[in-house]
């Protein structure tokens, strides 16, 4: 469904991404792991046009994304939920929700997709009037997640959404991530969290120095030797 | 009461030229003449605001504009021998024209990028009208003659003219471009990401901001009966005032900038008067400065909670 064939990314003249190559099917959850700098929100940005690969492609059901402007991408399915989540503070939390929500049949389904946004958030629901940036953390992740969801993706990407998060509040984001597949999204999530990741995803790439390491099911990756070591401190 | 202050502003406004012929508490035409200048500076710096305060995007060179529209004026009469006030016509395309260059210039770059690029072509413009003789008469300026020697239609149609700037900006922040200007201040890309096009909208701020301190530049052409580019195009008295005026007032405020412009203006026609100062006023202005934002970062508007805190605080049970 979602393709990235062969990215060369940069920033400036320093590259970051080399020949990057993964793939990920409808309804899957994928995750990548990696070490701190190993080049996966920037993979991230590459997907959703944030960055353009100087050579590669990426491709949505074979739909080229990487010569479309950048703010075309929701409609054509892709919601990044970026990280440190990146609200807007000082609109309220329903307009960030409208923000997520700006075009064609995610703008039309508006009033629906929020009710279905404050079933699973309802903490969000309460707090509907009151600004972002007053939101703890949990909430904010929340309500970025919320807000990723209100543009009808095809694709959901997340960028580390446990950063800074208390560890039963990481548990309730990974439970959301399974109910977000549930509903019939395809989820690609980027993790340091790599023990909770691997649990949850079907499968996983190993991203080192801006290259794919290995690939293989969650399964198969937590009782890999190698990353056993390097991730998982065992 | 929020609701009718701007009435009663508007109310105040209209009645005010009346004061010139009231016997008691008699305005005279020195006053009217800084009353029309921080009106006049009320339309730039809500034009200012427009881009620098809702859409985040700094410009230091706002008198790129000014100039533009100065000049529009003065050039009808200096090429054409026609009435400078076609020049608030044809200010429009002209600055629109330039915004838009501009913008294709410098909107992609962000950040301080954008800030000294901006300066640049302010600078830019200044330099280009000063020595295209033939087009602009250099820096010997351009003279046309005065319609009235009464100030108050002057102070007529400067106020038109905020008041329409104030009525199409309230609008335009009131729908949703007002939101995605913000969202395009609070975090790019978040906003692209969220299928905003980013370049779009930081161009018809820009583009609007032009075209209205265009006007405030063409008044002033057909108000002053003389420009030259190091007046109209100036880096200190105009780019920086326009801040200035923004900044003390309160950035992103519907007030702040006629709060600001009648402040600034009130300020410097006072200080101008101390003997021997020559231009060591803007020292005085670069204090001010440093004060509001340490103090009052959100200008007088923006924090005139704080302000009314300053005031109260000996009796605290008052409030
Ligand atoms: N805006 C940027 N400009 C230049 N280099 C960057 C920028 N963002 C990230 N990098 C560099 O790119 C590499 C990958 O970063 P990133 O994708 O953020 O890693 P990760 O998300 O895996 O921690 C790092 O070496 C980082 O220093
Ligand atoms: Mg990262």
């Amino acid at each position: 469904m979602l393709e990235i064939k062969n990215i060369d990314v940069f920033y400036g003249d320093v590259q970051v991404l080399w020949n990057l190559s993964f793939h990920v099917e409808e309804g899957e959850i994928v995750a990548l792991i990696g070490a701190n700098g190993a080049g996966k929100s920037t993979t991230l940005r590459a997907i959703s046009g944030l960055l353009r690969p100087r050579t590669g492609g990426v491709y949505l059901n074979g739909q080229a994304l990487h010569t479309q402007e950048p703010f075309r991408l929701i409609e054509l399915g892709i919601a990044h939920v970026p990280e440190a989540r990146r609200l807007f503070v000082e609109m309220s939390v329903e307009e960030n929700l409208d923000m997520g929500s700006l075009r064609g049949e995610a703008r039309t389904r508006r009033e629906e997709t929020r009710k279905l946004v404050f079933e699973l958030f309802p903490r969000l629901k309460e707090r509907r009037r009151q600004a972002a940036g007053t939101l703890s953390g949990g909430e904010q992740q929340m309500l970025a997640i919320g807000r990723g969801l209100m543009g009808l993706p095809k694709v959901v990407m997340f960028d580390e959404p446990s950063l800074g998060l208390a560890p039963i509040l990481v548990r309730d984001i990974f439970e959301i991530i399974k109910r977000i597949r549930a509903e019939g999204k395809t989820v690609l999530i980027v993790e340091q969290n790599v023990r909770q990741t691997l649990a949850v995803a079907d499968r996983a790439y190993v991203i080192e120095n801006g290259k794919i390491g290995m690939e293989g099911t969650g399964k198969a990756l937590l009782a890999d030797d190698h990353v056993k070591t390097a991730y998982l401190g065992v | 009461m929020k609701r009718t202050a701007p009435y009663l502003v508007l109310a105040a406004l209209v009645l005010l030229p009346l004061m010139q012929y009231s016997p008691v508490l008699r305005l005279g035409s020195d006053w009217m003449h800084v009353i029309i200048m921080a009106i006049m500076w009320t339309v730039t710096g809500m034009a200012w605001n427009l881009l620098g305060g809702y859409c985040g995007q700094v410009s230091f060179g706002h008198a790129a504009f000014f100039g533009m529209g100065s000049y529009c004026a003065a050039l009808m009469t200096f090429h054409f021998q026609a009435s400078p006030w076609w020049g608030f016509l044809v200010s429009i395309p002209a600055t629109a024209a330039i915004a838009m260059i501009m913008g294709f210039l410098v909107l992609r770059l962000r950040g301080p990028y954008f800030v000294l690029a901006t300066l640049a072509i302010g600078e830019v413009m200044r330099i280009t009208f000063e020595n295209l003789v033939d087009l602009t008469n250099g820096t010997k300026g351009i003279t046309i003659v005065r319609d009235w020697v009464d100030k108050t239609p002057y102070y007529c149609i400067i106020l038109g003219l905020a008041v329409g700037t104030y009525l199409l900006i309230k609008r335009m922040i009131g729908s949703k471009w007002g939101y995605y200007f913000v969202a395009v201040r609070e975090d790019q890309d978040a906003a692209e990401s969220l299928g905003i096009d980013t370049t779009r909208y930081k161009t018809i701020a820009l583009v609007v901001s032009a075209i209205l301190t265009g006007l405030a530049g063409a008044f002033y052409t057909v108000y002053m009966g003389y420009i030259d580019p190091q007046v109209v195009f100036s880096l200190g008295d105009i780019s920086i005032l326009i801040i200035m005026v923004v900044m003390v007032g309160g950035v992103a405020t519907f007030w702040g900038p006629a709060v600001g412009a009648v402040i600034m203006i009130a300020l410097s026609e006072y200080i101008r008067t101390i003997p021997y100062l020559g231009t060591a006023y803007q020292t005085f202005f670069g204090i001010l400065l440093i004060v509001i934002i340490i103090y009052l970062p959100n200008g007088l508007v923006g924090d005139y909670r704080k302000l009314a805190k300053l005031f109260t605080r000996k009796t605290p049970g008052a409030a």
